[in-house]
């Protein structure tokens, strides 16, 4: 499957490797519930160095939509909540 | 439900939104290219706002370190002088420039990672762009209006999260660039002023002239015992100092 890192571009991720990057994603969001900085800061760090760990960049002609999409490591919590509410994540 | 699955979800909404605005997909085709036409000369423009306040910035810091340097060399002037409360207006006000100087290079680093950021968002996209167009032709040459919805939703869909990546990459450098033209704005007025290295626009009066007129000071003390020397360690008389007029050699 094909998971997006905001800013950095797609990679291709094996299949066996998504309940392990589920389980980064799910502390992720719960931090981003609970409105923790700190805790956003590691569980997001995790899951973005996870996914490069695991991932191989896809050529940049490559023509298709990701199935997972995650923020790009240095984003701000604020910036998370932005992305996920109405305004969506294509601007205009 | 986690993050990945809502960001993607956020996305493939949008995408399939303009999909459907075409009567003819093949149609969405040439829309979507135009759209990325524009949104690589939009990337291209960002970069060179970013450049160009890069740039501001480390103009600001050659000034800034001239500040510095001049100085400094005030304060060794001064000390050479014995005026130690000038030596240490000096290293003060110098100490004021040294923290401008730090948070500028911060700001410097900061543009130019975002600088970098975006030339690979660039290349990347580019790269996407152009596989697009080779795609839209194939597309178009190949199969009939009611064959290419599926061909097409890949390739648009593919390409709009490509766009909308680098649209938030550009609007977060544009922030960036925003808030730092304020503070830059106040350090060229604090540089237009003067009062970073040449304090007479400040209360505390002018170190340089002050030093001036010490070092010009010390120098004639210096021709006096000069001549006293010359004439002869006779009777060292007040008076002498009349005499003052002469040296301007």
């Amino acid at each position: 499957m094909i998971l997006r890192i905001l800013g950095e571009g797609q990679l291709e991720v094996a299949d066996g490797s998504l309940h392990e990057l589920n389980e980064l994603d799910e502390a992720l969001i719960s931090a981003v519930d609970k409105g923790d900085e700190a805790l956003f800061r590691t569980t997001l760090t995790n899951l973005v160095n996870r996914v490069r760990e695991v991932g191989q960049p896809v050529p940049p002609d490559h023509l298709g939509p990701s199935e997972y999409i995650i923020p790009g490591p240095d984003a701000t919590l604020d910036e998370v909540r932005g992305l996920l509410s109405e305004e969506g994540l294509i601007p205009g | 439900m986690g993050l990945m699955k809502r960001f993607s979800d956020v996305m493939k909404a949008k995408t399939s939104k303009m999909l459907d605005k075409a009567e003819d997909p093949r149609e969405t085709l040439d829309y979507s290219y135009e759209k990325q036409l524009e949104m690589v000369q939009k990337v291209r423009r960002g970069l060179a706002d970013v450049a160009t306040s890069r740039k501001r910035l480390e103009l600001q810091a050659t000034q800034l370190q001239a500040s510095a340097g001049k100085l400094e060399q005030q304060a060794r002037t001064a000390v050479g002088v014995g005026k130690e409360d000038l030596a240490r207006e000096a290293l003060n006000r110098r100490a004021g420039v040294q923290s401008q100087l730090e948070g500028i290079e911060q700001q410097r680093q900061a543009l130019q990672a975002e600088e970098d950021k975006l030339t690979i968002a660039l290349q990347r996209l580019q790269a996407k762009v152009e596989a697009f167009r080779t795609r839209k032709e194939t597309i178009k040459a190949t199969y009939t209006a009611a064959e290419a919805q599926t061909k097409i939703g890949e390739a648009v869909s593919g390409i709009s999260e490509e766009m909308g990546d680098v649209g938030m990459a550009i609007q977060r450098a544009e922030d960036k660039t925003a808030s730092m033209q304020a503070r830059a704005g106040a350090v060229d007025e604090l540089l237009a002023s003067g009062a970073l290295d040449d304090v007479t626009a400040l209360p505390g009066g002018d170190i340089q002239a002050q030093l001036d007129a010490l070092t010009a000071g010390s120098s004639v003390d210096a021709e006096l015992a000069k001549m006293k020397a010359e004439l002869g360690a006779g009777a060292p008389a007040p008076k002498e100092i009349g005499a003052a007029g002469e040296e301007s050699k």
